[in-house]
């Protein structure tokens, strides 16, 4: 029912894409980060949730939306949006013909998050998973671990009369990050400018998050000493950082459970916070969609779809997409931020 | 255990020097002194020896997570550390009891030592009580503990400044104090914090006879050498590519250490047995170099010695070494690394001749320009180029940049295309940064070279971006590239080799050069490497 395409993944029946990467007639779309959200299709479809921050990635564009869990009529097929629990708006696509189901899940991930609608699972028979962090070795904590790790961090570099700035991504990981830090946080917490319009769009949607200043061109040194200072990781090592000398500099990420990639980069921490499914999380979900068949796309796939094949018996397969999850986040950083001003 | 891991912790988040230290004193300070003790013996490279076989634990990690090999494979291919991917996986395990917390001296000599005589099955119940009964930061530096790659990105340097802030002593007498072997204990741990027994930190201070100096080195010049000043002021020798040693003559006996501090005595009988001719208390600094028909041998000759553990008479006799004596540090069992290079040069040639040890010749070109144009023979000799060392220099500790340059000869080049990439180990685990080059031969690529170094971080990205959109083919963590980019790789020396299918081998291959200037096509090509060879 779908194939995979040069410009995407496309369902025939439907007569649509799903994240296409090159322009289309009519792109069907799970969530707005910019591996998946591209710019220049005819007309987009997404969750109503996720209108907003889909708004923010891509102003000019002609967006339709529907409810989670509404049935709309596209050709031959039923389509349907359902929470993906990746971030605000994000959803996984049903899409139903002639009482054969598919779910394309895009992104998601099974850890409560407070700012967006927790995962759901959908029964298909053939479940289109991501596999950003499809290896035994990513198992995370819970977020309460990792938000007290981060707690403790800032608190001891405010004694040292440090900055903190933490990493992380502009659409999701920072408004995360804020919401749990609501009501919690003790000391200032400012945002860099390329995160401030997509956390506005945030609040503009009635979240919860900790209070937060922008940080503007005159603020610099002993304003920021001992304050949390969220930034985009295209900012590490630029012009912009000579504001906070002496800061201790870490980065929220499914990817800083391996210590050699936190080295690798030279992060004094790493905070193990994703917005991706773990692999005891993939395993499960998987499970409870029923799906007979597993077809797997970005990251870890073919570890995955081998593993899925070889101890669960499921039909397997990898599809090829340019989706780069949260392992592109390294090398795309430059190109996330621009998109994001 | 909770402690030192917390020390591993700190150690581990930080880039700032200063931190270290900091972390690593207060260690030395607040720990019972014979923790202290063996977390100098971990933190120096010091390993624990046969413990438990590495494939044992990795057969375990299997049965506990019941992952197939293969997926743990894919694993430690991503991690790049084996010790980090067992701590990492077994989160999907239940925790058991929790263990005690008790001192890393309890851990290392009441619990790990004992593995060494236990069997294989009591060492399987013992080492999974403890991996399901630690915490994930514990368990991971158990592990370190049990692979003996305890690696945490601390300089040994570190360590000994650390170590004499901690207990009021200079880094010198500290660092003389931890040459060599010694066994940890809170006896050892006072003897190196023990006052200095003279004025002059030095042998003195040895708390064994078989301790060697630490080793003086030499910088990379990367000015001209006529920056350096009058050319009478220095002296110059040549580099020589051997195993730089220290030869021990005290007590009666001889101790031959390599630079990695790693005895070697008994791999070189004909040295030990030409020392035997020294006087008692003579320290010798050279080098260890495989010297036949008056002339270097290439460093593979001097590696099959290395290697060599039984009939050692056999290969003594094709590959006879030779102790080129660069320095004297210790003459008449007195210290005299502080007195001028002059005259410690005096004393040693009064002390060796010609034989198996012998002195390092000067090489007396009067000008700079004149050294410029002998040090274009270094290929021809088998040497590395010079070594230049400041007539009125001591005898320092460690790398320090001023008193002696090594002025090496420029590195052979080839312009070689990229066939296999895979990801890297540790830090680099992330990234495909082990590469294999290869070069034109009848129409096909051959592989000649891998490295690893010599790209920006940048250029490693950019790199592994396009390796992953271009990989033909994989095998396993290899990756088979289209032949496309062509880099210029620098190396030390060439040497035929039936080991390679080349038919040759290169030494220290590094990149200098990114050409995306050149296409594959124009690459070099295997013979004109061949043509390398002397």
């Amino acid at each position: 029912m779908i194939v995979e395409t040069s410009a995407g993944l496309f369902c025939e029946a439907g007569g649509f894409h799903i994240d296409p990467w090159l322009p289309v007639d009519r792109a069907v779309i799970t969530h707005a980060h910019g591996d998946h959200a591209h710019a220049g299709s005819a007309a987009y479809l997404c969750a109503a949730a996720g209108e907003r921050v889909l708004r923010r990635r891509l102003p000019d564009a002609h967006i339709e939306t529907a409810p989670y869990g509404q049935r709309l009529r596209m050709g031959d097929v039923d389509v349907s949006f359902h929470p993906a629990g990746h971030v605000l708006g994000s959803a996984q696509i049903r899409i139903e013909h002639h009482g054969d189901v598919w779910v394309a899940s895009g992104d998601y991930k099974r850890a409560p998050d407070p700012t967006c609608a927790p995962f759901e699972p959908v029964r298909c028979n053939t479940f289109i998973t991501e596999a950003t962090f499809a290896l035994p070795v990513y198992t995370w904590d819970s977020t309460a671990t990792v938000i007290d790790e981060i707690h403790a961090w800032w608190r001891g570099n405010r004694a040292e009369d440090r900055p903190s700035v933490l990493f992380c991504y502009v659409l999701g990981k920072a408004q995360r990050i804020l919401a749990e830090l609501h009501d919690r946080a003790d000391g200032s917490i400012y945002l860099h400018g390329a995160m401030w319009a997509m956390t506005e769009s945030y609040r503009e949607a009635g979240l919860a998050m900790a209070s937060a200043e922008r940080v503007t061109d005159e603020m610099r040194g002993k304003a920021l000493a001992q304050s949390l200072v969220l930034a985009p990781l295209s900012a590490r090592g630029t012009r912009w950082m000579k504001r906070l000398p002496r800061a201790s500099d870490g980065f929220a990420s499914g990817l800083m459970r391996v210590r050699g990639v936190r080295r690798q980069r030279a992060f004094d921490r790493g905070f193990v916070l994703s917005d991706h499914a773990d692999w005891p999380a993939l395993l499960s979900t998987v499970a409870e969609t029923g799906a007979s068949r597993v077809l797997v796309t970005h990251g870890w796939s073919d570890a995955l779809a081998r593993y899925l094949s070889e101890t669960r018996g499921l039909e397997t397969g990898t599809l090829k997409t340019a989706y780069e999850g949260e392992a592109g986040e390294l090398t795309s950083a430059a190109s996330e931020s621009s998109s994001a001003q | 255990m909770r402690r030192f891991t917390d020390l591993y912790e700190a150690l581990d988040r930080t880039t700032s020097t200063n931190a270290k230290i900091a972390a690593l004193a207060a260690y030395f300070r607040e720990a019972p002194a014979a923790d202290a003790a063996w977390a100098t013996f971990f933190l120096t490279g010091r390993r624990l020896k046969r413990l438990v076989p590495s494939a044992a634990l990795w057969t375990w990690t299997q049965e506990l997570t019941a992952f197939p090999d293969w997926l743990l494979r894919e694993c430690y291919s991503s991690a790049g550390d084996f010790a980090e991917v067992i701590a990492l996986v077994l989160d999907t395990v239940a925790a058991a009891e929790a263990e005690p917390d008790l001192t890393l001296t309890a851990w290392v000599e009441h619990r790990i030592l004992p593995l060494q005589s236990t069997d294989l099955t009591g060492q399987r119940d013992e080492v999974i009580r403890w991996w399901l009964g630690l915490p994930r930061g514990q368990r991971f530096v158990l592990n370190k503990l049990l692979t003996g790659e305890f690696r945490v990105g601390v300089a040994q340097t570190l360590v000994i400044r650390a170590l004499a802030e901690a207990i009021g002593s200079e880094p010198t007498i500290v660092a003389a104090r931890l040459m060599g072997d010694w066994t940890p204990s809170a006896e050892w741990f006072a003897t190196i914090s023990a006052p200095a027994s003279s004025s002059v930190p030095g042998m003195a201070d040895a708390i064994d006879p078989s301790q060697p100096y630490p080793f003086y080195l030499a910088s990379p010049l990367e000015e001209a050498p006529e920056t350096l000043g009058d050319r009478a002021g220095w002296l110059v020798e040549w580099k020589w590519d051997g195993i730089r040693a220290q030869l021990i003559r005290r007590s009666g006996q001889v101790w031959l250490w390599s630079r990695g501090e790693e005895l070697i005595t008994n791999r070189f009988p004909e040295i030990a047995a030409a020392a035997t001719h020294l006087p008692d208390g003579t320290v010798l600094d050279g080098e260890v170099l495989a010297f036949k028909d008056d002339r270097p041998m290439p460093f593979s000759a001097l590696q099959h010695r290395i290697g060599r553990q039984r009939q050692v008479a056999q290969i003594m006799r094709t590959v006879p070494v030779v102790f080129f004596v660069y320095d004297i540090l210790e003459r008449q069992g007195a210290d005299i690394r502080q007195e001028p290079l002059s005259a410690r040069r005096t004393s040693l040639v009064d002390l060796v001749g010609g034989g198996v040890v012998r002195l390092s010749e000067e090489v007396t070109a009067p000008t700079w320009t004149d050294l410029a144009h002998v040090r274009l023979e270094s290929r021809e000799r088998g040497v590395e180029g010079f070594i230049l060392k400041r007539r009125d220099s001591t005898y320092g500790v460690g790398r320090r940049k001023g008193a002696w340059w090594k002025w090496k000869v420029d590195p052979f080049t080839v312009d070689a295309v990229l066939i296999y990439a895979q990801p890297g180990n540790g830090r680099r685990a992330s990234l495909l940064t082990d590469y294999t080059f290869g070069v034109w031969h009848e129409g096909a690529l051959v592989p000649v070279a891998k490295a690893y170094s010599g790209l920006s971080n940048a250029e490693i990205d950019e790199l592994d971006a396009w390796i992953r959109r271009h990989t033909r083919e994989r095998h396993g963590p290899v990756r088979a590239v289209d032949p496309v980019q062509v880099f210029e790789l620098g190396f030390e020396a060439i040497a035929p080799s039936t080991r390679h299918k080349s038919g040759i081998a290169v030494r220290f291959p590094r990149m200098l050069r990114w050409r995306k200037d050149k296409p594959a096509a124009e690459a070099d090509t295997l013979n004109s490497l061949r043509r390398l060879i002397r």
